[in-house]
């Protein structure tokens, strides 16, 4: 994937034929995506982040987004995995219809390649994994949105089973890696740090049309 | 349900004790339970009266708001634990006495699947509910469920998976039960955060199982189920 910039597009949401309804939490890479590769016939419409903490609510959702928007756009993808939904997500598309998601069973999986994940699912069974926007909102999603920050003997609880956190970074941030660091240290975890890019997410946006 | 006020449990009349047991059980005071439970235990009361009206009663409030939105995950986790803080008391003593059990259940998290939040707040809660419970852990294959099965002769089987990529794995357990012939032996309950009732249904489960308090309304029923065909075949 050549993501060096043709020319400058500067994103605007409202404009383009093809939407893309993705997790609040993929906006800041989905938009460098488009930017980076001039793909101006995409928009975006994203669902709040937080739905990541109850992934039940996702397909509904969904749902919502594609019927308000279907007659406004040639086309629509999904650019959700099943992040949870236990294949609900999946059956709403196939409902809707004409209507595709991005492969994989969660965010983590596609940036670093859903191959590549599944391969090392065995020895990556006891690892919690970050991404870049994981990272930057940890404490609110993660730390106050299990209660961490409340109950002093609550992380044992969470992450008693986890022996290491994966950070797979998107991008090359000094800033981020400290941070990921001191979430793994913050936790008594093991610390690796994987630069995945963008992975899937990428090829996957350019088949998009 | 907290109160400022600093409270002296040994100096509470035996209802009112019990009632400040319910709120530092929602409150998920794990020492004020131990007290309380010890301090019934000395003035008398039978092991099986604690855990069912200071402990499964107080569980049961922390169920329903759970059920309703009212508390969340965290919370409800602290309740547990203190509850079992007052079990690990009471356990040996009940054991002693002969106390009744509601059934028993294996309950353990499938292969590759770490994740056990959910799975031992239902294990506390069903022994909570007077179920005797055996927690086999977390990445469970086949033959570990199998060894439980042939180890504690359980009424139910209840299985857990946090991701999606680990819960197909119950339909291996299920089917393996299958072929062994064993499958009608069994209730097997399901439940995870990915899964929904078309799964459960589609595995062969008997029941999916949205959080801890419908697992101990459902094996509850199951059981009732069991007893009530057991006595019109007599």
């Amino acid at each position: 994937m050549e993501l060096a910039p043709s020319e400058t597009h500067d994103f605007k949401r409202g404009q383009g034929s093809v939407l893309l309804i993705a997790c609040g939490a993929l906006a800041r890479e989905i938009i460098q995506l488009i930017e980076l590769n001039n793909w101006q016939h995409l928009d975006v419409a994203c669902l709040p982040a937080k739905l990541h903490n109850t992934p039940e609510q996702i397909p509904e959702a969904v749902r919502e987004k594609i019927r308000t928007n279907r007659d406004k756009y040639n086309r629509i993808y999904v650019l959700y995995a099943d992040c949870g939904t236990g294949g609900l997500l999946d059956k709403v598309l196939e409902e809707e219809g004409d209507v595709e998601r991005i492969p994989g069973p969660h965010c983590y999986s596609f940036f670093a390649g859903n191959d590549v994940f599944e391969a090392r699912a065995e020895d990556d069974m006891r690892a919690f994994f970050l991404t870049d926007y994981l990272c930057r909102h940890f404490d609110k999603l993660v730390w106050e949105g299990f209660g961490l920050d409340r109950h002093p003997d609550m992380p044992s609880f969470v992450f008693g089973n986890y022996e290491k956190v994966v950070f797979l970074a998107q991008t090359k941030d000094e800033a981020l890696e400290r941070q990921a660091a001191e979430i793994a240290h913050r936790l008594g975890l093991a610390y690796e740090y994987r630069f995945t890019g963008m992975g899937d997410l990428a090829s996957y946006m350019a088949t998009a049309k | 349900m907290s109160d400022e006020e600093d409270i002296v449990l040994s100096e509470l009349a035996d209802d009112e004790l019990v009632q400040q047991m319910h709120d530092d059980l929602y409150d998920g005071l794990k020492e004020e339970i131990e007290e309380g439970t010890n301090i019934l235990l000395e003035r008398g009361w039978q092991p099986y009266n604690i855990l069912t009206q200071a402990l499964v009663e107080g569980m049961r409030i922390v169920g329903e708001d759970f059920r309703d939105g009212i508390l969340f995950v965290p919370e409800v986790l602290l309740s547990a634990n203190a509850m079992k803080a007052g079990m690990f008391i009471l356990r040996p003593l009940l054991a002693e006495t002969g106390a009744p059990t509601l059934g028993t259940m294996v309950i353990g998290t499938v292969k590759g699947d770490i994740h056990d939040i959910g799975k031992n707040l239902v294990g506390m809660m069903m022994e909570g509910a007077g179920f005797e419970v055996f927690n086999i852990g977390i990445n469970n294959p086949v033959e570990n469920f199998l060894e439980a099965i042939e180890q504690h002769k359980p009424d139910i089987i209840g299985m857990s998976a946090l991701l999606t990529t680990t819960m197909p794995y119950m339909k291996v357990v299920i089917d393996t039960l299958i072929e062994k012939g064993m499958r009608d032996d069994f209730v097997v309950l399901v439940g995870g955060a990915p899964l929904n009732e078309e799964f459960g249904k589609a595995i062969g489960a008997d029941s999916y199982c949205r959080d801890a308090a419908v697992a101990v309304e459902t094996a509850k029923d199951f059981m009732k189920r069991k007893h009530n065909q057991m006595s019109a075949s007599a």
